[in-house]
């Protein structure tokens, strides 16, 4: 169902480009139905991703228990790219991850984290208590965000982590407008 | 109203990180989706490309061997003998605007920032089943037709020459990316 044949595609030529149009083939998935007769995917599947909620803990210990390691390897072995990018994909995933998981102070700082690699000039140059405390925060958050008055700190936390990190890289690509443009950019935050 | 059968379609999940394919897995089964094939890794997803012919691509950005930018650059491969044309989700903790403007140059059909949602998932397969765009070949790029606003006074370099300006009433990958819709 894929796949059109090449007879079903037609390609109109013009100076500097073709347009490429061919019948849509995933037309016969697509079905008219009654407003009556409609069931609900979306609130199917978040039934069934709430049925997997009983394994996010876990699930995000192994992510961070990942992230506490890989800086381990760089505060012994220093910034080798291989070590640098094992640091920057643990924080990354988490910072993909944590919000679905139950934890989206821990995804705030793990994008923090995530820019501070990106964008640092020199990460040998980088103070280390940034990363400890991104890193220590992110530990402490998953390890014990269990109680409402806690998530309130985590958040705080999370937006003055941010703060510091961004204040730190707008000073350090002061000479870099390329990054400054990326670093002082609006984030892409889904609505929901 | 409109409703996917999901059971007729066959996806394709690429990421590395093996709790996302689940809950990927997951959201998929539960639309009611049969065939759901994963990959770990770029280029066993490149493999498993050609080998199931899926419907539907859904990619994580950062990926062993080659990531997901890689991937839609393999795939959009106009003279290949494979189907060059298949709709490619971008599933990513990438947020930035440059990397959604990236992903739409390698010919990514949608962009979904995660946190994922089972409804901001949805949406976007519903639309790639939908309202698929029409591709477009240049000399630099091939894949779904980029334009979705009505910015017809752009003469920029890369105004394509010799049709009306035709444009694609949608919101660009940019809106789409910061909301659900």
């Amino acid at each position: 169902m894929a796949k059109n044949s090449a007879k079903d595609i037609e390609v109109k030529a013009f100076a500097t480009h073709q347009i490429i149009t061919q019948p849509n083939p995933l037309r016969k998935v697509l079905r008219r139905v009654e407003a009556k007769d409609a069931d609900d995917p979306v609130g199917r599947a978040e039934q069934a991703l709430a049925s997997l909620a009983g394994e996010f803990k876990d699930w995000m210990a192994i992510e961070v228990e990942r992230l506490s390691a890989a800086w381990t390897a760089v505060q012994k072995h220093g910034f080798t790219k291989e070590l640098r990018d094992e640091l920057f994909h643990a924080a990354h995933d988490i910072k993909g991850d944590a919000a679905t998981f139950g934890f989206p102070s821990a995804a705030g700082i793990a994008e923090s984290l995530c820019r501070v690699i990106e964008h640092a000039p020199d990460l040998e140059k980088v103070p280390a208590e940034l990363f400890t405390h991104h890193i220590n925060a992110i530990l402490a958050i998953v390890h014990e965000n269990t109680r409402l008055d806690r998530i309130s700190v985590s958040a705080e936390l999370s937006r003055r982590l941010r703060k510091v990190a961004d204040d730190y890289l707008t000073q350090v690509n002061r000479d870099r407008p390329e990054h400054l443009e990326v670093i002082l950019a609006p984030t892409i935050a889904p609505v929901d | 109203m409109f409703r996917i059968d999901f059971n007729k379609l066959r996806f394709l999940v690429c990421d590395d990180n093996p709790h996302m394919r689940r809950i990927l897995r997951t959201l998929l089964h539960s639309f009611g989706a049969r065939e759901v094939y994963e990959a770990e890794d770029g280029a066993t997803a490149l493999e498993m490309y050609s080998h199931y012919v899926p419907d539907i691509v859904i990619s994580d950005w950062a990926m062993p061997i080659f990531d997901g930018l890689e991937l839609a650059q393999m795939i959009r491969q106009p003279e290949s003998k494979g189907n060059p044309y298949a709709p490619i989700i971008m599933l990513t903790g990438h947020s930035e605007k440059r990397r959604v403007t990236v992903a739409r140059d390698a010919g990514v059909t949608e962009f979904l920032a995660k946190p994922i949602s089972a409804k901001g998932l949805y949406q976007r397969i519903l639309n790639v089943v939908a309202n698929p765009r029409p591709f477009i070949k240049t000399k630099t790029y091939f894949g779904p037709d980029r334009r979705r606003n009505t910015n017809s006074a752009y003469m920029g370099p890369e105004r394509r020459v010799g049709e009306k300006h035709e444009v694609l009433q949608q919101p660009s990958l940019l809106d789409k990316a910061r909301s659900t819709i």
